[in-house]
């Protein structure tokens, strides 16, 4: 259907967001790879020379990257672990008939809705804190000692943070996929004598297996940069107990002005992120098709 | 599962499913019932769930001690800012990719997506250098321009899946009448387009009144929306836990409202139209 002139009023209309998101990528990155070339801080500017890969050799052989890329990849999977099968036990429970059920599915998915800095702070204070904490509450209550969260396991606090937030989104999207399985499927294998867990294991998780996946690509983008949360709670420490590469980033360019080693730090992130992004640009694409 | 299921069954799942539900939104009811408490029942050991003097005076003192309403203002005007200058670039943008698509139409769809999926640390330095130097750190237009650029790949898909669900014969029919390409859009596209649109503009106007990453590097306190105000509760004075909870309250409350309006339309267009 699509004539010359349309076609080229098509161009037309489309090419203001592409030009301006370009604008927005590729001049931005490009200025990051340049300056990761550069021994560049603003604390002594006009000192700045080419140095090739030496910011990089800096920050990948830094004890700091290592750490950092551990507390990412530690984050980044407990997370992904939590909220997959919290999401799929959620889904599977929200998809049965209970009593007031769309009441309940918005008390699920609330925490989705809540800034991460509030949540951050919500957590940190009136649950976890170690005197008046109602975690520490609850410890007494059981005869336990009271954990001082932040202190002794500063990253499983920010992991039950992040899981916290993220479960809902899981739920949401695998609640959706569930709704769309074929009921008459699930009912012929009741026939056939399927059990509730070979059910489970043979219909209902393949059906599955796609929004799974991008519940896990698209969760991981977000969870390789979780900033807030570590800003407002631990500002990455004790120690490097929570830094990750994000915010060790934030800490290399806003707080020591080290603007070379900060850029190298932020094109390692991007690259780890574009590992990512591949696979999950491929299976959009491949539904775009159908 | 739930094939042949007793009236015990059906309540006793029930009450198992809400207590679940319960504990998951437990954090979200203690913030909104300790905001009710004086600053000393909120850090009482036992904690105090219904008998404790309810009052609003956190509400009062996190207006008067901070101008908590410079903050929201700021929120409002950041996310409904960005929702709006997207909009324009995203409508004319998806429509176009729907209704005349060429053969890197897809490809284009595709890069924009993967514009998504750079880590904002990737760009942090060189933003960071040119909103300096440009004077635009700590302005509402600096900082709706950022949103509006973070936000418009998703805005664009959910549209471009919205507008891909109506029938182009109609558009057809229209051209045939006579109609020209503004009337078509306006009077055809739009009236048709109009629940896709709403829905948009919810899910952006979440994403960008919780946007935490530019807004707390990028703001100080003149454009700092209620996200960088909450922050400022992190490095406290006294005790500080209600005022925490009335603040908090107030800045998730609009939000929690349009996102469970939104909660069908969230799916579609955080996951670009692969789930549905």
């Amino acid at each position: 259907m699509s004539t010359r002139a349309s076609t080229l009023t098509g161009r037309i209309m489309s090419a203001p967001s592409i030009i301006v998101l370009f604008l927005w990528m590729a001049v931005p990155l490009g200025m990051t790879i340049y300056f990761s070339f550069l021994r560049y801080n603003l604390l002594s500017p006009g000192m700045e020379e080419w140095i090739g890969t030496l910011n990089y050799e800096f920050f990948l052989t830094d004890p700091a990257f290592f750490a950092s890329l551990a507390n990412t990849l530690l984050l980044v999977g407990s997370v992904l672990v939590i909220t997959v099968v919290g999401g799929i036990l959620l889904g599977l429970m929200l998809d049965q008939p209970i009593f007031g059920r769309g009441i309940l599915r918005l008390l699920v998915i609330a925490p989705f809705f809540i800034m991460p800095t509030v949540n951050a702070l919500v957590w940190k204070n009136l649950l976890m804190d170690p005197v008046s904490g109602m975690f520490a509450w609850i410890a007494s209550l059981l005869g336990l000692p009271a954990i001082d969260w932040f202190t002794n396991a500063p990253l499983t606090s920010i992991i039950i943070m992040v899981s916290w937030q993220w479960l809902p989104f899981a739920v949401l999207i695998l609640l959706t996929a569930l709704q769309s399985l074929d009921r008459d499927q699930k009912e012929a294998a009741q026939m056939d004598g399927a059990g509730p867990v070979a059910i489970f294991f043979y219909i209902t998780l393949p059906h599955l297996s796609r929004a799974i996946t991008v519940v896990i690509l698209i969760e991981t983008i977000f969870l390789l940069t979780v900033f807030a949360e570590i800003f407002v709670t631990t500002g990455g420490g004790p120690g490097l107990a929570t830094t990750n590469i994000a915010f060790l980033v934030y800490t290399q360019a806003l707080l020591q002005f080290d603007v070379g080693g900060a850029s190298a730090g932020g094109i390692v992130a991007v690259i780890l992120a574009n590992i990512v992004a591949i696979f999950l640009i491929r299976l959009i694409g491949k539904n775009l098709d159908k | 599962m739930e094939h042949k299921q007793s009236p015990l069954g059906y309540i006793s799942f029930s009450v198992f499913a809400w207590i679940v539900g319960l504990l998951i939104f437990f954090p979200i009811f203690w913030m909104v019932l300790t905001s009710f408490k004086s600053e000393l029942e909120a850090v009482s050991i036992p904690p105090s769930f219904i008998s404790f003097d309810w009052t609003l005076e956190n509400y009062a003192e996190v207006q008067e001690r901070s101008n908590y309403f410079k903050f929201a203002l700021n929120s409002i005007i950041l996310s409904v800012g960005s929702t709006l200058v997207g909009l324009v670039f995203a409508v004319t943008c998806a429509w176009a990719m729907a209704f005349n698509p060429t053969k890197r139409t897809k490809d284009a769809l595709l890069w924009m997506l993967s514009t998504k999926m750079m880590p904002p640390v990737g760009v942090l330095v060189p933003i960071y250098l040119v909103f300096r130097d440009w004077g635009l750190l700590d302005t509402r237009f600096g900082l709706i321009m950022v949103l509006f650029l973070i936000n418009l790949p998703i805005m664009v898909w959910m549209l471009y899946t919205y507008f891909k669900e109506i029938p182009t014969d109609i558009l057809e029919a229209a051209r045939m009448d006579g109609a020209t390409l503004p009337k078509e859009i306006i009077f055809v596209l739009l009236p048709m387009a109009v629940p896709g649109i709403a829905s948009t503009m919810l899910l952006n106007i979440i994403l960008a009144w919780n946007e935490a990453f530019w807004t707390l590097n990028l703001t100080t306190s003149d454009a700092a929306p209620l996200t960088a105000f909450i922050a400022s509760y992190s490095s406290p004075e006294g005790l500080f836990w209600a005022k925490l909870s009335a603040a908090s309250t107030l800045a998730v409350a609009p939000i929690l409202v349009i996102g469970w309006f939104s909660q069908k339309q969230l799916v579609r267009g955080l996951t670009f139209g692969a789930v549905k």
